[in-house]
């Protein structure tokens, strides 16, 4: 008998199950529009040119050693992220109330932000506050906050599929519903997964609301200028609440908009009231760093350290941002033009009015399970792309599948 | 008003604390026998030679590139660090009942054990299931078995600070069913079940029954070179220690953070791990690359998962996946690539172990001069220990005034405990901290 007899088989992650699923498919006009990481237009990962740069950097950097970093980590990389976030000009950086917490990706920053709000927020050990995350979200925001404790995580109106787009009536409801402190999952920009993003004008609305209601913000920030393609656009709905005067975390990634999927580069930025009550946050977050990871890795932070605290790798970086930015929105007016040529059913605006790295094509599961099956097109079940998937090789394709998809297999309500 | 106002101002973690005031102290002869981390003989960090190459390498495979890795890890690196731990031939690996999860240090791998086992081990989410640690153990042991859900983390007897050397009675006493009375003259009456009760007898004595160790309770190991004592059991000692642990029932959480390190062998640094796999038992041994690769900072760990079968261990390890999933997502590529590339070739591996033979040869050097310099000096007590203790570190002995005396008088930082980072120790230095402790021992009791 084993110990482990009881333990029971857990279904994979979706996303990677997709994955390992295409990468089994022989099909040879395969497409995977599955898992987010930017695709060249040969279909192939892209290092960054800059990143390949620094890297060398590095190596040749004989003064570097591979001692402990701090617990919270690398200085130059914190100081930089959370510059890069609020802006090079933050008032609330120079009033020193902006700390935060080197993390592995933004999954990291996440759970250290989940895991000291259970314990200090809204009273000591309140596992009750309710975690409202937006109605569809990332799959792991639910999974994060449960293990960190939280026992109430609710959806907040989001999605309006009918509409294809904000439902900012039911996301304001929501919002003035919802009981004071709770805690909302913000996506700062290109939210994933429908690519559907807040004007300037609702953001300040929900920003209203939620300072008026004492609701708790969490931005997750995993997209910065890889949305527009310009950083400061991008972190506009951030700038906006700090300025604003509200206390609150961001969870950054920079897995995305520097390439760094593997390194695990994130950072969980805290803007407080002050500096004495950044302090003693951070005081406790060292606790939970400690017990989780002990201290962060170096590597891909000091890849993007260096890269942001030197001006003319800074410029490179952003021109390399701009790049995939383009590339994506290239693909997206092109897969909207094929569409509309063909005279595939239905609207396509959304295609091109949504940002970033997704799409939410509006495709029913039946007909997503119709593109894997019969087309080897892989997608999420929900109907989301990845545009990065995206080539001028594979558009046609793609363009046909969804066109064949829509036409033979029925819109059917659920 | 802040949310935040109403949160505590956390303790600093000590040892690094120990390290922030030894940065700050501007005494020319200060010497920093806190944080395990290696240094050379002129008191410097040292980044292996085979890591540096393989550093090179890396930067230069055009072929490689940064998506994400699988979410347990690089599957290279995971199979070389579990042969590493239980040996190439190892036939656990063979019978396809090993597997082994990425890990972020050895921290990590602790966390993602004790994750796993407050949710299927012992039953549901048993939380009440009892964790021995030893007494005394690496600072955080406790604190990441408790914030993984453990409600119980006890001490087991490890260190008799008389003898200054193992308390195996203590030790075996607390892995076995033992019921006991204990009478105020502290006679010990031993019984073989388990039960409960307090009485007084007739003759006035206190007689107090307790029960010892809980079957399945969770028992954390050290493979190697014990963290802060440095007192290994002997293997005739690990025998009866597993017998007693099988006959119980107990969980077997091995941590190995000095393999190779401890004796300058791998596979000696290794004879407990796989002595326990060979006589059957399903286990973790949470696996630290810090020291042996001098990689600390880019957090390589593994945890070994050994079980009975291909089939159990499948079904844990997708269960670790969730765990990991919400923790970190995935681990990060570049210390785990630099081992995985060392392991797997003939010629950086036999160089890498030449390179942990360096640093060990030094830390014994170091232990040898040092015993003898006490010695020399006559400073009171004995000094076996020294040498007789293996590893990075040494439990001097010293009480918390003596320890205090040294940090504040002569600018010598150690753990309150008495323990020293003998890699703190050089050619330039070791006259002075020998000093030191002479000065210590007879000026303060």
């Amino acid at each position: 008998m084993s110990v482990f007899g009881d333990v029971p088989l857990a279904p994979p992650v979706a996303v990677f199950k997709l994955s390992a699923d295409f990468r089994e498919d022989g099909h040879p006009q395969k497409v995977n529009l599955g898992v987010g990481a930017y695709r060249t237009d040969d279909c192939q990962p892209w290092v960054l040119p800059v990143v390949k740069k620094v890297e060398r950097l590095i190596v040749e950097d004989a003064g570097l050693n591979h001692e402990y970093l701090p617990i919270l980590g690398l200085p130059e990389f914190r100081s930089a992220s959370s510059k890069v976030a609020l802006g090079d000009g933050s008032a609330a950086i120079k009033d020193g109330r902006v700390g935060g917490v080197q993390a592995l990706g933004g999954t990291g920053a996440l759970r250290i932000g989940a895991e000291f709000l259970r314990r200090w927020y809204n009273g000591v050990n309140n596992t009750a506050t309710p975690v409202y995350v937006s109605a569809p979200t990332w799959e792991n925001h639910n999974s994060v906050f449960a293990d960190a404790g939280f026992k109430d995580i609710r959806p907040y109106h989001y999605w309006d599929a009918a509409k294809r787009g904000l439902d900012l009536a039911g996301l304001l409801d929501d919002l003035e519903k919802a009981p004071e402190h709770s805690v909302f999952v913000l996506h700062a920009c290109a939210h994933n997964p429908t690519g559907t993003d807040p004007t300037r004008e609702e953001w300040k609305q929900i920003s209203e609301i939620m300072k008026r209601r004492s609701l708790f913000v969490f931005f997750d920030s995993a997209y910065q200028g890889f949305a527009s393609g310009d950083l400061d656009k991008d972190a506009w709905a951030i700038r906006y609440f700090v300025s604003e005067g509200f206390e609150l975390f961001i969870a950054q990634s920079f897995s995305k908009n520097f390439g760094l999927y593997n390194e695990r580069v994130g950072y969980l930025t805290v803007v407080a009231r002050d500096s004495e009550n950044l302090s003693r946050t951070l005081s406790q977050m060292e606790k939970i760093v400690r017990t989780t990871w002990s201290n962060p890795p170096s590597q891909g932070a000091r890849i993007v350290s260096k890269t942001l605290n030197c001006p003319e790798l800074f410029a490179e970086w952003k021109s390399n941002v701009k790049t995939m930015a383009d590339r994506v929105l290239l693909m997206r007016d092109q897969l909207k033009a094929k569409l509309q040529a063909l005279g595939t059913p239905g609207t396509w605006d959304h295609i091109t009015q949504q940002i970033g790295m997704f799409s939410f094509t509006g495709l029913n599961p039946k007909q997503v399970e119709y593109m894997i099956a019969e087309k080897h097109v892989y997608l999420m079940a929900s109907g989301r792309i990845n545009m990065c998937g995206l080539t001028t090789s594979n558009i046609d394709y793609i363009a046909q599948s969804i066109h064949d998809a829509v036409t033979k297999v029925p819109q059917c309500r659920s | 008003m802040s949310v935040f106002c109403e949160v505590p101002q956390a303790a600093p973690v000590a040892v690094f604390k120990l390290s922030q005031d030894f940065n700050n102290d501007q005494f020319p002869n200060k010497v920093n026998l806190g944080v395990g981390a290696y240094r050379t003989d002129e008191g410097q960090p040292w980044v292996l030679p085979v890591v540096k190459k393989v550093e090179k390498i890396i930067v230069q495979d055009g072929s490689l590139n940064h998506e994400y890795l699988p979410i347990l890890g690089l599957p290279d690196f995971r199979s070389s660090a579990s042969k590493i731990a239980l040996g190439e031939d190892s036939p656990a690996i063979q019978e396809n009942r090993v597997g082994a999860v990425q890990c972020l240090g050895g921290t990590g791998a602790l966390k993602m054990g004790a994750e796993f086992l407050s949710r299927f081990y012992n039953g549901n989410k048993n939380t009440k299931t009892p964790i021995y640690v030893s007494a005394p153990t690496w600072e955080n042991h406790n604190a990441v078995f408790a914030n993984a859900g453990f409600e119980d983390v006890r001490p087991y007897k490890y260190w008799d600070a008389e003898n200054r050397g193992l308390d195996f009675a203590g030790f075996l006493e607390d892995l076995e069913v033992s019921c006991f009375l204990t009478g105020l003259n502290g006679v010990r009456l031993y019984f073989g079940h388990d039960s409960f009760s307090l009485g007084v007898n007739s003759t006035c004595s206190i007689f107090c029954l307790q029960q010892s160790c809980p079957e399945h309770s969770v028992f954390v190991l050290h493979a190697c070179a014990h963290n802060p004592t440095g007192t290994d059991p002997t293997q005739e000692q690990w025998m009866q220690i597993a017998e007693v642990m099988m006959r119980r029932k107990l969980f077997v959480f091995f941590d190995s953070a000095y393999q190779g390190f401890a004796s300058g062998c791998l596979d000696k640094d290794a004879w407990a791990v796989r002595y326990f796999v060979s006589v059957g038992f399903e286990m973790f041994c949470a696996q630290s690359f810090s020291k042996n690769f001098g990689l600390y900072n880019e957090r390589v760990g593994n945890l070994t998962i050994v079980a009975r079968d291909a089939d159990n261990l499948k079904r844990v390890l997708s269960q670790m996946e969730k765990i990991v999933r919400t923790t970190w997502s995935n681990p990060p590529s570049q210390g785990a690539r630099i081992v995985s590339i060392t392991l797997n070739s003939p010629e950086l591996f036999t160089e890498w172990k030449d390179n942990v033979k360096t640093m060990a040869g030094r830390v014994l050097m170091m232990r040898a001069q040092l015993k003898a310099k006490l010695q020399g000096l006559g400073t009171p007590g004995t000094w076996e220990h020294i040498t007789e203790q293996i590893g990075m570190f040494s439990f001097t002995g010293l009480n918390s005034k003596q320890v205090e005396y040294m940090v504040k008088e002569r600018h010598v930082y150690l753990m309150a405990s008495g323990r020293i980072n003998m890699c703190g120790l050089t050619s330039s230095n070791i006259n002075y901290v020998a000093e030191s402790i002479h000065e210590a021992v007879t000026r303060v009791q």
